[in-house]
């Protein structure tokens, strides 16, 4: 198409008024494998879906502990996801330091947004690869932000991105507007039924996706992967459409097992057991 | 004609004495809680004791500014190292840290006497003392702050090892109970407190071993 002619370097813009080369990094944000996120009034949940590239290895880290009260999750290139998680690690700290309280996660979206800017209007830089979803909580409550290779964000009760996410949104627009007054365990069970959407028929198990749940009163951590096998048992058997709640997740009272949330293995965050279930 | 010197300093000393002593299963780090300027008495209350890590204890006396400062930074560099490797720092590695924090400010320094007590990797206690400037070794025992003189000698009858004169004195972690141990700080801090005008008003001992981290307070005289 016309396309190549204009897209050579990000300080290009098409007749059409267009810059492709952010287009494009939106374009490796979609080919990444998904990453969900859907929040209610106190608690945020991030969901991926990790492939790995082969039996053989591991897969990529997708999901990061940002402070105590910030969780992001990313699709696209994971490496530029790695370094922009440490430069928001690295201002969570420093706001901490000079203001002796946690960053509000707006600014720290506007500080992305900005620094994803710049490398739009630089013929020597690249847009960033990755896209985010951000999830956090501060005193004006539970929020869901997407940021945007293109220096765009957007707060959400509930999206997903990378590849086939659109199976997730679809399940997702069905029942965002409940969201709000959902329970943690709902909230929960909502990410695992959004995150199987994308699988597009492939059985969900604990070890092709992640969970983390942050909240009030409840840091940010990464749920092991016992306890996401036993969520996903429990509400399979209850079937796709909506059932009884789910069991009451013993996670929820382990507390403060933050400080080293982000390895799948965690322990003292031991799922007691799932609740009888009336089918 | 004589240089005029400043009559402003950058510093002040806050008082206040600091102990730890390793087990070999414990370690206990205690501090009294007088914050002084001068003659004055600022605070009663004021704790100088402050937990980097898990495992890691730190006291400082001195001047309670940089010691806050120094402590902050600390807690950052904790974070940071925790975010990057996905566990707590040891203690050895928090005693390197602090070490070259305070070198770093080689020509500024943080005026802050510190002791670091922890436990390390196998569980043992482990105590590492400082001076302003970062200068540490591994020790069994030390004191810092105003009334050390009058501390450390007492730790030294009590605590270390018996035939110096035959080997190179040890001072090894102590063979004392981990009860025995705190009743030493408390009657170490009742001495100190009599004659060192800087200590008083009430002791705060922190103890670690393998069950976490518990707190003890004790009077002292407030004169």
């Amino acid at each position: 198409m016309f396309r190549n002619q204009y897209d050579t370097d990000v300080t290009t813009w098409s007749p059409a008024g267009r810059l492709f080369q952010v287009e494009y990094a939106m374009e490796a944000v979609k080919q990444g494998s998904a990453a969900i996120g859907l929040r209610s009034k106190t608690h945020v949940v991030l969901a991926c879906v990790n492939k790995a590239n082969s039996e053989l290895s591991s897969h990529q880290k997708k999901i990061f502990k940002v402070d105590d009260h910030i969780g992001v999750a990313i699709a696209g290139l994971t490496a530029d996801g790695r370094v922009l998680s440490r430069y928001m690690r690295s201002e969570c700290i420093n706001h901490s330091f000079t203001y002796e309280s946690p960053l509000p996660v707006g600014r720290l979206v506007v500080q992305l947004a900005n620094k994803a800017q710049v490398c739009t209007q630089r013929s020597w830089k690249r847009p960033f690869g990755v896209g985010l979803l951000l999830g956090g909580l501060d005193e004006s409550g539970a929020h869901l932000y997407y940021n945007c290779p293109s220096g765009n964000y957007f707060e959400y009760q509930a999206f997903a991105i990378g590849s086939r996410s659109q199976a997730a949104k679809t399940y997702l627009e069905r029942r965002f507007e409940n969201f709000k007054d959902s329970s943690r365990e709902d909230l929960i069970r909502d990410a695992l039924i959004a995150t199987r959407e994308t699988l597009q028929g492939e059985k969900l198990r604990s070890s092709i996706c992640t969970i983390s749940v942050l909240g009030v009163g409840e840091p940010f951590h990464i749920l092991d992967q016992e306890t996401v096998q036993q969520l996903i048992d429990t509400f399979e058997l209850v079937g796709e459409e909506e059932g009884p709640t789910a069991e009451p997740d013993a996670d929820a009272g382990e507390g403060v097992a933050a400080e080293q949330g982000d390895v799948p293995e965690q322990s003292g965050a031991a799922d007691q057991g799932a609740a009888p279930m009336d089918i | 004609m004589t240089k005029q010197h400043s009559n402003w300093s950058p510093y002040d000393n806050n008082g206040g004495s600091c102990v730890a002593i390793a087990g070999a299963d414990y370690c206990v780090v205690a501090a009294d809680t007088r914050m002084s300027s001068g003659y004055n008495i600022l605070t009663r209350d004021y704790s100088k004791i402050c937990k980097l890590a898990d495992k890691s204890v730190m006291a400082s006396s001195g001047f309670q500014a940089d010691v806050k400062a120094l402590q902050k930074l600390l807690a950052a560099r904790h974070l940071i190292y925790q975010h990057q490797h996905n566990k707590q720092m040891s203690c050895p590695a928090m005693a390197q840290l602090l070490s070259n924090t305070l070198y770093y400010k080689r020509f500024f320094p943080y005026y802050s006497f510190n002791v670091l007590g922890g436990l390390d990797s196998e569980g043992k206690g482990c105590v590492f003392t400082y001076d302003a400037v970062g200068s540490y070794e591994k020790v069994g025992y030390s004191s810092q702050g105003s009334g050390s003189t009058l501390i450390m000698p007492f730790l030294d009858n009590q605590l270390k090892s018996p035939s110096p004169l035959l080997l190179p004195a040890q001072d090894a972690v102590t063979p004392l109970s981990e009860s025995e141990a705190v009743d030493l700080v408390k009657t170490v801090f009742a001495s100190a407190t009599e004659r060192d005008i800087y200590t008083g008003d009430n002791l705060e001992i922190v103890i670690l071993n393998s069950e976490g981290i518990r707190r003890e307070y004790m009077e002292l005289r407030k004169d």
